[in-house]
């Protein structure tokens, strides 16, 4: 049972704890700042927030006690380039799109995928990052593009639980990739994706797909999810191949998915309008779950909004706990719920936080 | 010397107040006061280098646009980092 729930928003981390059965405000952070993204231990105690400043650029902060005081430190880097003070082209940091635990063995390791389409590790909580060379010189990475934003994202990173050195990558747009030796070789990983947008040879191009989210089934790894651009695909050999679930009612367009941490046939969405509208479907706002692998789904609409409501829920913006009982999520309009079963009811926390990017829970 | 100043939104990380400096242009101005205040550089160049795009920068009450960087001072002059308004 989770008992923190993190809340990366445009004007801060707000921290809600959980005391009496009930959600509690337990602070504001980096007030006023853009809060993108938040990656919290299992315990708590060590947070590590990357922020989004308008003029200033991308900076991280640590906390080792939970967020009582914090340290700033050095964002990753893209490498200079020759002539790269004059060149427009030349890359640096635009966003921190994920942030994951690298390796059980080792509790300082980090995983950072980054805008424009980078992956980052650190051995020592951010200390020092190294830049993945291999992913990055990829000749396939000149087919990856910008998708919502003007750079390709590196959003999910998905560490396999059996074996911290295979590691699944998801990219808008990029597709995805996987490495069996830590991040030396990358192989394919998004065959039988399909995306509508491009022109009809080049459609199931793995290389151009555009997930905007994928998570990994942390009972039967082999199982993966995706909540794509062109609707929600299901991998279940280990990233050989895609198939996609077309029985999703209502829409299957959306950028979160949350895996059941116990069941992997278990998987929750919340669908938009497609595409350039991007809000719920006729107003109402909804979270749909299968708990068959995708053949059926039911609709969960019990303490959302109906009628007139703009909630859209980002990527990382659905969160589930241990258990798979807890969910909780936030929107773009700055509403938060939670769910104490498995989303068949929905508690509404706060209508009135700023623009909600990301939401973890522990 | 070169007298730099620097928006009060950086005040956390850069020199309180007026800090003088000494360079023929803007970079090595800008480098002299990183020497000495590392963190504040990473605020206002980007990892090429650069300038950051909504970051103003003004020398002797002129708005400098183009090839910032390589813009000559004088030793009298007077500079200022600033946040572009249209950074948000």
């Amino acid at each position: 049972m989770a008992s923190a729930l993190y809340i990366s928003t445009r004007k801060g981390l707000m921290i809600y704890r959980r005391k009496a059965n009930a959600w509690t405000h337990d602070g504001t952070h980096f007030l006023g700042s853009n809060a993108s993204l938040l990656l919290p231990s299992a315990d708590g105690q060590t947070l590590i927030a990357a922020l989004n400043l308008g003029h200033f650029g991308v900076k991280m902060h640590r906390s080792r006690n939970g967020g009582k005081t914090w340290e700033e430190f050095d964002a990753p880097k893209y490498p200079a380039v020759e002539g790269g003070e004059t060149d427009d082209k030349a890359p640096a940091l635009k966003g921190v799109w994920a942030l994951e635990w690298a390796d059980p063995k080792n509790p300082n390791a980090l995983w950072c995928g980054t805008a424009p389409g980078g992956l980052f590790y650190s051995p020592d909580l951010g200390a020092t990052w190294t830049m993945n060379k291999d992913l990055w010189d990829l000749p396939e990475r000149q087919k990856w593009m910008g998708g919502g934003t003007e750079h390709p994202a590196l959003h999910s990173i998905c560490v396999d639980p059996r074996d911290a050195q295979r590691i699944a990558i998801a990219v808008s747009c990029g597709g995805v990739r996987v490495t069996n030796d830590g991040g030396k070789t990358w192989e394919v990983g998004a065959k039988g994706m399909r995306a509508a947008f491009m022109p009809p040879d080049m459609q199931f191009d793995p290389d151009v797909q555009d997930p905007h989210m994928m998570v990994q089934s942390p009972s039967s790894p082999n199982v993966y999810w995706t909540q794509h651009h062109n609707g929600i695909f299901r991998s279940t050999d280990g990233l050989k191949s895609w198939h996609e679930i077309t029985t999703a009612p209502v829409s299957s367009f959306g950028f979160a998915v949350a895996v059941h941490p116990k069941n992997a046939d278990v998987a929750w969405f919340v669908p938009a309008k497609k595409d350039e509208d991007r809000f719920p479907v006729d107003g109402n706002m909804i979270v749909t779950r299968t708990s068959d692998g995708g053949k059926t789904f039911d609709v969960l609409k019990k303490g959302l909004p109906q009628g007139n409501a703009f909630d859209l829920i980002y990527r990382h913006g659905l969160a589930i706990d241990d258990t798979g009982n807890q969910l909780a999520m936030g929107s773009t309009t700055g509403a938060l719920w939670t769910s104490d079963d498995g989303g068949e009811s929905w508690q509404l926390i706060s209508a009135h936080l700023p623009p909600i990017y990301a939401v973890r829970m522990n | 010397m070169v007298q730099v100043h620097f928006t009060s939104h950086l005040r956390h990380v850069a020199p309180g107040g007026a800090v003088t400096a000494s360079g023929s242009n803007i970079r090595e101005v800008l480098a002299d006061v990183f020497a000495r205040h590392p963190a504040v550089k990473g605020y206002v160049l980007d990892d090429q280098g650069r300038v950051r795009v909504h970051i103003a920068v003004f020398l002797d009450n002129e708005h400098i646009r183009r090839d910032i960087l390589d813009h000559p001072v004088r030793a009298d002059s007077e500079l200022y980092v600033m946040q572009a308004l249209s950074g948000g």
